[in-house]
């Protein structure tokens, strides 16, 4: 039991097990392809552990359900794609405003609208950040392989868990229906953060007071007797117009997020050090992207593959360092230029020229298309 | 003399309920009946979506839940779920739990989930200035039907009944002492429970019909005189009852709680693989 175990699973059982690991014991879902696996392990396993597993009408009510058993104490999970995440932003802005800790798994696939349902995309880069309205902290951990799903499972709770906001994972369909061996970490092995409650007897008449780098402290329910609203509220968890205080709310729910960087940030450097072709790739597109940069090593040129682990916040600082010596960055994704937008304002394209490589006819991107793609415009 | 204070947050006193809105009898109905179970502070949550009877838990002294509009219950089944010794109490208005929550409404009703709703049912959207709702009168005057309202309204109870709530009752803001009691008996009841609370809005409402109310007391009036307890209305005929409302406790029977349920469950799967 108290040992590391090998197992060889596809990536949304592995996310199921990672969420187990981290200590959810809630989940509220709506089934929906290709997320649904991870909603099927969780109705097995949750109610063995003592968990509480429950299918709701919608992706809305599922996201209600969550944050209302967060609230409760509960670590609290949903999993859901495009059409379930488009439906699930409005209560993404409530856990955001209200600060309750949750995770939302979107395993994406074509889009818009019911698009292609069996099929991987990288439709919801944007989503991710934009989607609920008003301006709101986003965090976005983005797997490439079905082992990540278990670890940035485990990430996604520690860090909801912290900051006390929702946290997303954006897997995809190729991602969350591979199988592949992962290890699965012995008990303690991986650090598992559960949320700060108030000291003492754990009541707290001010549980929204908090400075610009602190998330708010909430007793769960049960201690104190407090208010939780989307209404801009004030340090008691009330609603206030009172403009002096809403500017510093609206913003320290953004600037909790963006003062500990050190929590949330994950990048991998594939030979981004000399690279003259620099890939910058997320998720499974990153896969085929690191093959290419393999090939093209092979050949000579100098390729480097920069892929975002936490897609947001983007690592805006380390991508534009590895893009300092790139002749050419290029950007494979399963859609129409969703990340190539988040890297036209980081960088300056005279002097670094983006190549789009993008591919939304419902096929994996594979290192044969990116290469066949550059060869005209980056390769001699 | 029954000491609201001790229930309230008096320092978030006045409300912002009109003159004339039913919405305050309808809290201290829903106080006097709490306080009657004798449950702890600290065990109650409740819950609301958006709207103006939403507002009601920023002024109650328990664990509260503002959340958003229509989304009351699916909030509520977590926080019940998650934390089964709860009393999960729920206020909404017609327009929150019956048109954008009305999905959440007819689900929490079949899982038969231990939750009480009270619906507080003026037949408007108050908060955003008299639009029609799912149970305005047909023909009624309305800011989005200016020239009378072309929609037939939900009858609540039979909706609830229907979806499979297992405690149903209907009062109205008129008739306290028996809303006393029919809210004491549902959040008694074990299951999903509905009070259906006939209500007026006379601000963006009443003023409106001109020919049916001169003020807002025409309008409890019109409660008064179109009330018809559950036994007499058995006695009458559809044609009799038309335009009357049914009170009383119109359903209430067993059937499995959901929570209970899976508690049951978790409690099968212990010791090992099944």
């Amino acid at each position: 039991m108290s040992e590391a175990k090998y197992t060889f699973v596809q990536g949304n059982t592995a996310c199921a097990e990672g969420a187990l690991y981290a200590g959810c014991d809630f989940f509220g879902g709506y089934p929906i392809t290709p997320s649904t696996e991870v909603a099927e392990h969780m109705s097995d396993m949750l109610p063995r552990r003592g968990g509480k597993f429950i299918q709701m009408e919608d992706e809305i009510a599922s996201l209600g359900a969550v944050i209302g058993a967060a609230l409760a104490g509960s670590k609290a999970m949903t999993a859901t794609s495009g059409p379930g995440f488009s439906l699930m932003q409005e209560l993404i802005g409530y856990a955001c405003i209200a600060e309750v800790p949750c995770v939302i798994v979107d395993v994406m696939r074509g889009g818009p609208s019911t698009g292609l349902p069996t099929s991987p995309a990288q439709s919801d880069l944007l989503q991710a950040k934009w989607g609920t309205h008003g301006d709101h902290p986003a965090i976005a951990l983005i797997p490439n392989s079905v082992e990540e799903m278990f670890t940035e499972t485990v990430r996604a709770f520690n860090i909801a868990e912290y900051f006390r906001t929702p946290v997303i994972i954006l897997g995809d369909e190729i991602i969350g229906h591979m199988r592949e061996k992962i290890r699965i970490p012995a008990p303690g092995e991986l650090e598992v953060i559960n949320r700060k409650l108030p000291d003492g007897d754990g009541v707290c008449r001010l549980p929204y007071r908090a400075d610009g780098k602190n998330p708010a402290c909430l007793p769960n329910f049960g201690k104190g007797r407090f208010h939780v609203t989307g209404l801009n509220h004030d340090g008691s968890g009330f609603p206030t117009m009172d403009p002096s205080i809403v500017q510093g709310s609206n913003a320290r729910i953004i600037d909790k997020v963006y003062h500990q960087r050190e929590l949330i940030d994950k990048v991998e450097k594939i030979q981004c050090d000399d690279a003259e072709i620099l890939f910058l790739a997320v998720g499974s597109a990153a896969r085929a992207a690191e093959e290419a940069v393999a090939v093209l090593r092979s050949q000579g040129v100098r390729a480097g593959l920069f892929r975002p682990v936490t897609l947001w916040p983007f690592p805006k600082k380390e991508f534009r360092a590895a893009a300092e010596r790139s002749k050419f960055v290029v950007v494979p994704e399963m859609n129409l230029g969703q990340l190539r937008t988040v890297a036209e304002r980081m960088i300056d394209e005279s002097k670094h020229p983006i190549v789009p490589v993008n591919l939304v006819n419902g096929e994996p991107l594979d290192p044969e298309f990116i290469l066949d793609s550059i060869k005209k415009c980056c390769l001699k | 003399m029954f000491d609201y204070s001790t229930m309230l947050r008096n320092e978030k006193l006045p409300h912002i309920w009109c003159p004339g809105c039913g919405h305050g009898i309808v809290m201290k109905s829903l106080l006097r009946a709490i306080a009657k179970t004798g449950w702890g502070k600290d065990d109650i949550v409740m819950v609301s979506g958006i709207g103006c009877a939403s507002r009601l838990p920023g002024y109650v002294d328990f664990n509260t839940l503002h959340t958003a509009h229509g989304r009351a219950l699916s909030f509520a089944t977590g926080v019940k779920l998650s934390q089964p010794k709860f009393h999960v109490i729920v206020v909404s208005g017609d327009g929150d739990a019956l048109a954008i929550g009305g999905n959440h409404f007819i689900h929490a009703c079949r899982r038969n989930i231990d939750l009480t709703l009270i619906v507080f049912n003026n037949g408007i959207y108050g908060m955003t200035g008299g639009q029609y709702s799912p149970t305005t009168p047909y023909g009624d005057k309305a800011a989005t039907a200016p020239h009378g309202n072309l929609e037939p309204d939900f009858n609540v109870a039979d909706l609830a009944k229907g979806a499979g709530a297992t405690f149903v009752a209907r009062g109205s803001s008129y008739h306290v002492p028996q809303l006393d009691d029919y809210i004491y008996k549902a959040l008694t009841h074990k299951g999903f429970s509905v009070v259906d609370v006939v209500e007026a809005c006379w601000t963006t409402h009443g003023r409106k019909q001109k020919t049916k109310y001169k003020n807002n007391l025409d309008m409890m009036k019109w409660q008064r005189d179109n009330a018809v307890p559950l036994a007499k209305a058995q006695t009458m005929s559809p044609e009799e009852l038309k335009g009357k409302f049914v009170t009383g406790i119109l359903h209430d029977v067993d059937r499995p709680e959901y929570v209970d349920r899976y508690e049951a469950l978790i409690e099968s799967l212990k010791g090992g693989d099944k």
